[in-house]
């Protein structure tokens, strides 16, 4: 239950990734940067200007664009 | 072992930020060489080792996340292993990020090249609390594991001997295999048979890679299999394709995310059972994660951030502002003496004005590419960089371009006085290639150092009162017009979708100082070598234009006639003194001075009279036809041509064709003076012509820079022409507007 878009999440919530829908290139980064259905993420803070995102995932902190975000389905953590 | 005098070939590969270049230079230290992949802009370090009389030739892969086709550092790096085949490649990962850096491992794996994992960072690894069991790792992965710390060069020899012992055995490529799943998995493996069955692609790649790779729709794979095997191509193609639809429809998913997926299972069995085990897993902020509370901060951040700009920027320009000086007046010297010592005549001019002046503004860049290099090495290395692009880059994106590309724009004279040839090689920190290019397109509207003297003196002249805010308003002005003049070109020439922002945020760590080094000289030494030949030769060029044909015959002889009898005026005994000068401390009667001034008048009107006989000058009167739309003259034309070679030579021809004679940059109050005297001019021109100024095309030192860095001509050849006519289209609109208000009388 709670499945929300990345775009979406607060700073602080945690959650894990359950579903991207990303094809092609963005797809293909958004993999490559260890972001699959299963992964663990929390989200770290946003830019100044809301725009990009930044989240924790596997140990490191990866910032994405709001557009980008938008493919990433989270199940976000309720207690978080 | 061996006979002692084998050379291997010895490949670094690794993410991003994995300390990757603060290795090879551990390894290789000063015996490197920096070049180019051939044909394209992406660098290729290269440094030999010597290791009990074999020799490492190591290279430095670009830097990637994976072995995909589509960025050009992942092409780079995946052609170099197929094509070169080096016996071993180190594949560098970030111990304290293992599962992400793993990613790249097992493509590596995949395609069975043989692999030393180089653990890296374990210093900072063990401070977080994260514990690696280095052997049961190298006993799961098959693979010899190296625990190593770059800084320190900790591990290092242990990993060049475990190297150099791997290269000499002389393995063969076994490709792992791991299963990707139920769906997945037969048709790999049907493919694979038909594939090494026709042994398509197999004499560089191994069957199942080759399958894998068509199964994730790899479009160089895809496409040179088509040209190899059309028909087995198409029939893997259709495999492919079934699979893609059955994917879809069952689990909505494509078999590239799944192949992902299990590549990322894979890598999570291989951690697991203790090979990894983190202390403190509590979710406690770290060092960098506090440092960046305040500087990502909502309100904190951009003014940390716009003092750390304007702080770069200081640095560039003031620290580099007495070498550059010391650098100029060693040219200028050494033009006096060559002045001096040799005879009057057109190989004095080339020399002096063709040669020195154009190898003394190749080298004058130098201290300022130096220092710029060294600043901005130090926010990339510390990780500053990529919260500035993180900061920024909703900005930037609304003008196509990216985060990044403020760096360029600042050093470029964003803030009033940069210079767009660092400027524009300041572009290389951007990833994204069509951000990337606009950028550097767009950089030089910005107000260099250069324009900066000549709208002074414009402004002296015609705007008088309001100097600073007339300076104010031509910096908004040049950031609108590179902003906007960016969307322009993103939306029809570079059209496309921005590429994926995605970027990391490494962990603030402290740069070596020798590494900063070494980043700085190795790009400052590739300007000199390849900027430097090309502008000595426009800059002779340039001479030339602004030389010849010179006075004609009868010009000359009238010139001299008028002298002669200027000097005819003057009583005999005198006219040896008149001619030369007086000797020191000798007073000079009002007849002998009166003379020299007028000689000297001559002398300037001979000047301009050659400029205006010159190509150049034939050239600035043919366009006054067009040019006139804009209120420009012959001379301002010559100036602006002359500008062409550097905008700060246009205020010493506007000098010469206003028979000022030579006025050096900073003197220039006369030209100021003698311009607002001129019926020609008013403020409504002077507008204009700063504005065609700020816009029209870059210098060549600029130009040459432009073509490097985009890897073509024709971008070189664009910035001239598109830069032009945009220049010209707005003063025109300026100077027309402004009549049409009544302005400019
Ligand atoms: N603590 C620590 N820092 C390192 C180590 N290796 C590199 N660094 C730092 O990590 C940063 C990035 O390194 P660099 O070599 O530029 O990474 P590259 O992008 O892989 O080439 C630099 O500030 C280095 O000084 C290491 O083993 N330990």
């Amino acid at each position: 239950m709670g499945t929300v878009l990345l775009r979406h999440m607060l700073p602080g919530q945690k959650g894990v990734v359950t579903q991207v829908k990303a094809v092609g290139e963005l797809g293909r980064r958004i993999r490559d940067m260890g972001i699959v259905p299963g992964t663990p993420l929390f989200v770290q803070g946003r830019a100044p200007l809301l725009d990009p995102v930044a989240i924790r995932v596997r140990n490191f902190t990866l910032t994405l664009r709001n557009n980008e975000a938008d493919y990433i389905h989270v199940e976000v953590d309720e207690t978080s | 072992m061996n006979n002692g005098n084998e050379q291997y070939l010895i490949a670094l590969a690794g993410n991003p930020n994995c300390g990757k270049t603060t290795l090879f230079n551990a390894v290789t230290g000063a015996r490197q060489h920096v070049g180019n992949y051939p044909g394209i802009t992406v660098e290729k370090k290269e440094g030999f080792y010597q290791l009990n009389g074999s020799r490492l030739r190591l290279v430095d892969l670009p830097g990637t996340y994976s072995l995909t086709a589509y960025s050009l550092e992942e092409l780079v790096a995946r052609d170099f292993l197929v094509q070169e085949r080096p016996e071993v490649v180190l594949n560098i990962v970030d111990a304290c990020n293992l599962e992400r850096n793993l990613y790249l491992t097992v493509q590596l794996l995949e395609l069975g090249i043989p692999v030393v994992l180089v653990l890296n960072m374990v210093d900072a690894a063990e401070s977080r609390g994260i514990e690696i069991d280095v052997e049961e790792l190298s006993r799961r992965l098959q693979l010899p594991v190296v625990p190593t710390v770059a800084r320190t060069g900790r591990g290092k020899d242990d990993l060049l001997s475990t190297a150099a012992r791997m290269a000499s055995e002389k393995r063969g490529w076994a490709p792992l295999h791991i299963s990707y799943g139920p769906d997945i998995d037969p048709a790999l493996d049907e493919m694979e048979k038909e594939i090494a069955r026709l042994s398509f692609l197999t004499e560089a790649l191994p069957s199942r890679w080759t399958a894998l790779k068509y199964l994730e729709a790899d479009e160089q794979v895809i496409a040179k299999g088509r040209e190899t095997h059309p028909e087995l191509s198409s029939r893997l193609e259709a495999i492919a394709a079934r699979l893609t639809d059955h994917l879809q429809k069952t689990l909505e998913s494509y078999p590239e995310a799944i192949i992902a997926d299990h590549r990322y299972g894979f890598i999570a069995a291989l951690l697991k059972g203790g090979v990894v085990t983190e202390k403190n897993k509590s979710d406690r902020l770290y060092l960098s994660d506090q440092i960046d509370r305040v500087l990502t901060n909502r309100l904190l951040g951009p003014v940390s951030m716009m003092l750390i700009l304007y702080m770069v920027y200081q640095f560039t320009f003031n620290y580099s502002a007495l070498p550059v000086q010391l650098v100029e007046s060693a040219f200028s010297m050494l033009g006096n003496r060559m002045d001096a010592l040799l005879p009057e005549g057109l190989i004095k001019s080339l020399i002096v004005s063709g040669i020195i002046d154009g190898v003394g503004g190749v080298i004058g860049f130098v201290p300022l590419i130096l220092f710029m290099f060294f600043a901005i090495a130090f926010l990339e290395d510390t990780g500053y960089l990529a919260r500035v692009a993180y900061m920024l880059d909703r900005v930037f994106r609304t003008f196509g371009l990216h985060g990044s590309s403020v760096m360029a724009f600042i050093i470029s004279g964003g803030i009033a006085g940069g210079c767009a040839v660092p400027g524009v090689m300041a572009t290389r920190t951007l990833r994204s290639s069509r951000e990337r290019l606009a950028t550097l397109l767009t950089a030089p509207f910005m107000n260099c150092g250069a324009k900066i003297p000549v709208f002074a003196m414009l402004i002296a002249a015609f705007f008088p009162k309001n100097r600073a805010s007339m300076m104010f308003l031509l910096t908004l002005l040049s950031w609108m017009a590179a902003l906007f003049l960016a969307k322009l070109i993103r939306i029809t020439i570079l059209k496309g979708p921005s590429t994926p922002f995605l970027l990391e945020l490494p962990p603030y760590r402290l740069p070596t100082f020798k590494g900063l080094l070494i980043h700085t000289w190795e790009r400052t030494w590739q300007y000199v070598q390849k900027a430097g030949t090309i502008i000595l030769a426009i800059s002779i060029l340039f001479w030339a234009l602004m030389t010849f044909p010179g006075l004609s015959e009868k010009k000359k002889v009238r010139f001299e006639e008028a002298r002669q009898e200027i000097l005819a005026g003057v009583p005999p005994e005198l006219r040896e003194m008149t001619a030369r000068g007086a000797p020191e401390g000798q007073t000079i009667p009002a007849v002998v001075a009166d003379a020299r001034e007028r000689i000297l008048a001559l002398d300037h009107e001979e000047a301009q009279t050659a400029l205006k006989d010159s190509f150049a000058g034939r050239i600035g009167t043919a366009m006054e036809s067009v040019s006139r739309w804009s209120g420009f003259d012959w001379r301002t034309n010559v100036a602006l041509l002359s500008g062409f070679a550097a905008k700060e030579i246009i205020i010493s021809t506007l000098g010469t064709a206003y028979s000022l004679g030579k006025v050096e940059t900073g003197d220039d109050l006369s030209l100021s003076e003698r311009l607002s005297n001129d019926p020609l001019w008013n403020p409504l021109k002077a507008f204009a012509v700063i504005v065609f100024i700020m816009l029209y095309a870059p210098c060549f030192a600029t130009i040459t820079c432009i073509i490097k860095e985009s890897g073509a001509w024709k971008w070189g050849v664009f910035s001239m022409v598109f830069n032009t006519s945009v220049a010209f289209l707005i003063a025109v609109l300026v100077y027309q507007g402004g009549r049409w208000l009544g302005l400019g009388t």
